[in-house]
């Protein structure tokens, strides 16, 4: 196929878009339009080995600039997005610029959600490379470091700081951390982790507001008590980056709203990554946005097939991992959509938590262990959820039994 | 010249997966594939630090368990993104009922 792509939003998702749709044969014109100068870089180090090194690191590039130049990519850094013309068919750029398009990708993305409390802008948020930098020159050692939020992004920093020599207090409203998706056992564990390295989990417990102390910060909490800090981290979720396709008339619905094949409401406009929510064929349908690296890259694969006329819906199973300490969960599938969890208690003592759902077919399966260790057994449970499998219960318990047996059954 | 180490037994890799394999502070591993070949490359993916053996193996590939990257371990040859350098593979040899590798 011919004619002129753009895509918009230049992270890992776009980034992949790009490359993919020359990997798979696309000769037209091919534009990649990003708010930050940089080429497409990893996300994941930056709460991690970003923060952590002696030295700031260079990012994490995943499509080097000279790269995406050799494949005849339009990589427009800087360049922030600022009007879809739908009738025009091009998207105006902050200056003026505009881009014609045939098909148009929007991978804009999520934002940091700012904290929704008086003195809330005062806490530093992590999402880019220069947020992590700045992050990262505020964990001397001895620093007090107060967390708003025990979720993937908190619980890292935490780690990353208190390896620092920080003295690290983490506050989550919820009754535990990491409580939306994350099985009860995982998240007790993980949190029993973070105890052992001296990080301070107060959990259940609002912030009502934040206030300067001279040079430092007070967090206020909801019981009264208050958290002296230095530095005040937000981690309180993420909002997906909607204004565009929002402002264009797309449909919005937790996200840019697209059908099974990553179409939005407007046939010529795809979206994919964490700004867009589908419906998955796995879970009957139900309308998931995911925030998650192997999303961002399993839909921009996708979504480069279709836009150049491919009509397959998205169906990957979600993948989902974060690394604290030598620790690292993964899940895959939902675990909110299992109604019982049978337990496979490995020989070397790794646990696997496969989650069922009423008609007893497998819909989740998640771990925490040292590394990837865990990995091989979960990617074959993610293969048994592909393929929508009804496992007996007391097969999948038995280490004995392997899982790759189970699949080819 | 040569050098051939016992790496491990036959029977301690079943067939279509991967063990690891550590010798004088150098990492690898060793597959048996579906047909029942042993073969060995190092232990560490290209892309990041992550060891390759905790992967998955379907047929000839083995997957990187960190960020999916797969290989040929036949022949080292990267075939995903974000895979750009192949691995680099060892000679193989079954005597006695264990795998040696040639690591040179």
């Amino acid at each position: 196929m011919t004619g002129r792509v753009v895509i918009v939003g230049a992270g890992a998702c776009g980034g992949t878009v790009a490359v993919m749709l020359r990997t798979i044969g696309f000769e037209g014109s091919l534009t990649l339009v990003g708010d930050e100068a940089l080429a497409p870089y990893e996300r994941p180090p930056l709460s991690k080995a970003a923060l952590t090194g002696d030295d700031a690191p260079p990012p994490s590039t995943i499509h080097h600039e000279d790269r995406l130049a050799e494949l005849g990519v339009d990589f427009v850094g800087g360049a922030p997005a600022v009007a879809i013309d739908r009738v025009a068919r091009e998207v105006e750029l902050k200056g003026g610029r505009r881009v014609g398009y045939d098909r148009l990708v929007l991978a804009t993305g999520a934002r940091p959600r700012p904290l929704p409390v008086p003195g809330g802008d005062s806490a530093l948020m992590l999402r880019t490379v220069a947020d992590a930098h700045a992050l990262r020159d505020a964990l001397a050692p001895g620093t007090r470091v107060g967390i708003i939020g025990g979720g993937f992004i908190g619980l890292e920093v935490a780690a990353s700081a208190v390896s620092r020599g920080c003295d690290v207090t983490v506050v989550e409203l919820a009754p535990s951390v990491m409580g939306r998706v994350v099985p009860r056992e995982l998240a007790g564990a993980m949190a029993a982790r973070h105890g052992a390295a001296g990080v301070r989990l107060r959990c259940g417990v609002g912030v009502d507001r934040i206030e300067a102390a001279g040079d430092r910060w007070r967090v206020v909490l909801d019981d009264g008590a208050s958290v002296a800090c230095d530095v005040v981290l937000a981690g309180v979720g993420a909002l997906p980056n909607t204004d565009l396709a929002q402002a264009a008339g797309l449909a919005i619905d937790n996200g840019i709203a697209t059908d099974a094949t990553l179409a939005t409401s407007d046939p010529t406009i795809f979206a994919a990554g964490d700004c867009c929510s589908f419906p998955h064929p796995l879970y009957g349908g139900q309308r998931l946005r995911l925030e998650a690296w192997r999303n961002a890259l399993d839909q921009a694969e996708a979504v480069a097939h279709n836009v150049l006329g491919a009509v397959e819906p998205y169906a990957r199973v979600p993948w989902f991992w974060t690394d604290q300490y030598e620790l690292s969960l993964y899940m895959a599938g939902l675990p909110q959509a299992a109604s019982r969890e049978v337990l496979r208690e490995r020989t070397d003592g790794v646990v696997l938590r496969l989650g069922l759902d009423d008609s007893g077919r497998l819909v989740s399966a998640s771990a925490l262990a040292e590394g990837t260790v865990a990995v091989k057994d979960l990617r074959l449970a993610e293969r048994l959820i592909a393929a929508r499998a009804h496992p007996e219960r007391g097969e999948l318990a038995d280490p004995g039994i392997s899982l790759k047996g189970l699949l080819s059954a | 010249m040569a050098n051939w180490i016992e790496a491990c037994g036959v029977d301690d890799v079943e067939e279509e997966d991967v063990v690891p394999f550590a010798h004088e502070g150098h990492r690898y591993a060793i597959y048996r594939s579906p047909e029942g070949g042993f073969y060995a490359t190092d232990g560490v993916c290209t892309h990041e630090h992550t060891l390759l053996a905790d992967g998955l193996v379907m047929g000839h590939i083995i997957e990187c368990p960190k960020h999916n990257g797969r290989f040929d371990y036949r022949t080292g040859e990267g075939k995903s993104a974000p895979i750009t350098i192949d691995l680099v593979t060892y000679p193989v040899k079954v005597e006695g009922g264990s795998v040696y590798v040639d690591v040179g």
